[in-house]
């Protein structure tokens, strides 16, 4: 009876309805909420303890054998010089990702919080990496990067900077995704130029919630422009830039898509990280025991991130 | 010319200069900004430039890496168009991840709806945490769960169809737009319900009649987040179907359209390009609305 008491003024002369389960809070809130709640245990609670199960087993994509391995699998993964270049190009990949993404972000944010003409047409062309499928962007890059083809030798031919007798040369083509270093600079562009529109949105977000009060405050007080984005602005969106900063970073490292499509983790396995290695293990080698167990070792990583985080939006809640 | 003139002279000689830097400087601000906006543009927008010309472009222009390559050496051609959606699956590709998308935005409406409002009303103090134990489940990402999701869906019958790619794909879509619409409806006053509520209205009659329409922003911000997730996904799509058939856009795209070494760029190019240019209008028109969504959700939530 109590449950419903909100809403129901005492002594309001009323016929009584009698309470129906519509009415009972405590019966709606579970009956809202286990859906929601089922759904995660079945496909993500579930699933995540299996990660665990299986990379301590041998099962693999074929048979149903569920043996018990130990830390075998662990072993094998840690033996390959394959894992220490995996594990350093993804926190490589994610960290430098962030530092350019977080730059150009504030930008951008701070560019569109402006009111100019054709603004709508500009938002759109910034926008574009980041609502195109991911796959598909990483095909135009594909194209952009490619070894014969590429748009950039051209230019950069024109400007007598490649071919014989020049800066890049001797050689004709910049062969972008086939070269160690290169390849990588080239899946953290494209990483860059996808993931900063997302940023710039979190940011704008940010900044939009700044009350217009302190702005006028700061402005009748006689701070600068520069005053102002440094020390009203970008201490106040801090929080939420840590928020964007956390979901660039959970969506680099557990991103596949772009170095699937670019390098297939390759030269050889140069830019190699540990999504893209847990899926040739897992699915294409067949060996899921093996897979799981290099992508637990995200797990880690990530729960760093999170934390880290976690510890930022906290100071939030104090301001 | 006495003293007065010389001095009122002066100071419109001053008052001209001043409007005449302050010209010069609103030219300038405006350069620059304009100049920010375009080098901006250019980066983002680039890719999809030479796309949408390569889409056009004869197989003997595209291949000659002496020819300019960002404009027509030769007439353009629809050839490859035509090609795409006569000779390969793109057709079905599109109506599979339209598909998908649709049912995968109705399950998520249909579940996230509820928990959120059960989490921002009725769950009290620890619906606060709940909310945060959701927010964090959708920071696991695919990439551990893949595996031990791909033997489920073997196990369940649904590998290699779409269905298995609507199971699981709300299982991303559900927790960020729980926690987004708890945001939202939390900053509706609680007053409204509980004026409509002492009207005769049922607790879960206000809900639907009082709160649903004032998120309708939310709302749609969930849509338009959980139909281009769908779009987006790779790593699920590529794990769990294998028969082109099947297939969504951003697999099916890059394994049909590459096929070992040959790459049908023509086809490639056009394939992105009608996918991309439709979403990225459609997400700017709700640009907004995400971007307050994302302020209630995520900063005041």
């Amino acid at each position: 009876m109590s449950d419903s008491t909100i809403g129901t003024i005492p002594g309001q002369e009323k016929p009584r309805r009698l309470l129906s389960l519509a009415d009972s809070e405590r019966f709606l809130g579970s009956a809202f909420l286990l859906p929601a709640v089922i759904y995660i245990i079945a496909l993500v609670g579930v699933p995540f303890v299996a990660a665990i199960g299986f990379s301590v087993s041998d099962v693999t994509v074929g048979s149903t054998a569920f043996d018990f391995r130990g830390f075998q699998n662990f072993e094998a993964i840690l033996k390959t010089p394959q894992f220490l270049r995996a594990l350093s190009n993804s926190i490589l990949f994610a960290v430098v990702t962030q530092v350019f993404v977080i730059i150009g972000a504030n930008l951008i944010a701070q560019v569109l919080a402006m009111d100019f003409r054709g603004k709508w047409i500009a938002r759109f062309f910034i926008m574009m990496p980041w609502a195109t499928p991911v796959a598909l962007g990483a095909i135009a890059w594909l194209w952009l990067l490619d070894s014969k083809f590429s748009p950039f030798d051209w230019v950069l031919q024109r400007m007598h900077l490649l071919g014989p007798h020049t800066l890049f040369g001797p050689r004709l083509h910049m062969v972008f995704l086939g070269r160690e270093q290169l390849a990588m600079a080239s899946i953290i562009v494209v990483n860059v130029w996808r993931l900063t529109p997302l940023a710039s949105v979190i940011l704008m977000a940010g900044l939009t919630s700044i009350s217009h009060d302190i702005l006028d405050q700061a402005n009748v007080d006689g701070s600068g422009f520069w005053r102002t984005l440094f020390e009203i602005k970008l201490p106040l969106i801090m929080p939420i830039m840590s928020i964007a900063l956390l979901f660039g970073m959970i969506f680099t490292l557990s991103d596949m898509a772009i170095v699937y499509v670019l390098t297939r983790g390759g030269p050889v396995y140069y830019t190699q990280v540990l999504p893209v290695w847990a899926y040739m293990k897992g699915i294409e080698g067949g060996a899921l025991g093996e897979g799981a167990a290099v992508a637990i070792f995200l797990f880690p990583v990530l729960l760093a991130v999170v934390i880290f985080v976690l510890r930022a939006s906290r100071r939030m809640e104090v301001t | 010319m006495n003293n007065q003139e010389i001095i009122s002279r002066k100071g419109e000689g001053l008052a001209a200069n001043q409007r005449f830097r302050e010209t010069i400087n609103a030219i300038l601000r405006q350069v620059a900004l304009y100049t920010t906006v375009g080098l901006m543009c250019l980066f983002a927008f680039f890719p999809f430039l030479v796309l949408m010309i390569n889409t056009f472009r004869e197989d003997q222009d595209l291949y000659r890496p002496q020819n300019f390559p960002f404009f027509f050496n030769d007439p353009p051609t629809l050839f490859h168009i035509t090609q795409l959606f006569k000779e390969t699956n793109y057709v079905v590709f599109l109506r599979n991840s339209v598909f998908v998308g649709l049912v995968v935005v109705l399950i998520t409406l249909a579940i996230a709806i509820p928990a959120a409002y059960s989490l921002a009303r009725l769950t009290g103090k620890w619906g606060e945490r709940a909310g945060i134990a959701i927010f964090m489940v959708y920071l696991v990402p695919p990439t551990l769960l893949f595996l031990p999701l791909f033997r489920m869906v073997v196990a369940l019958h649904l590998n290699d169809t779409i269905w298995s790619l609507i199971v699981v794909y709300p299982t991303i879509s559900i927790p960020f737009s729980t926690w987004l619409l708890m945001g939202f409806f939390k900053s509706i006053p609680k007053d409204l319900e509980e004026a409509a509520m002492v009207d005769g209205y049922s607790r879960a009659a206000a809900f639907l009649k009082v709160v649903m329409p004032l998120s309708l922003s939310g709302i749609i911000a969930v849509v338009v987040f959980t139909f281009t997730l769908t779009l987006h996904e790779f790593i699920y799509a590529l794990t769990f179907i294998s028969s082109s058939a099947q297939r969504t856009l951003s697999v099916g795209v890059p394994t049909e359209l590459i096929r070992g070494d040959v790459f049908f760029w023509q086809g490639l190019s056009a394939a992105t390009i009608i996918v991309a240019i439709p979403v990225g209008i459609l997400y700017n028109l709700v640009l907004d609305r995400l971007i307050s969504g994302f302020t209630m959700g995520a900063v005041k939530g």
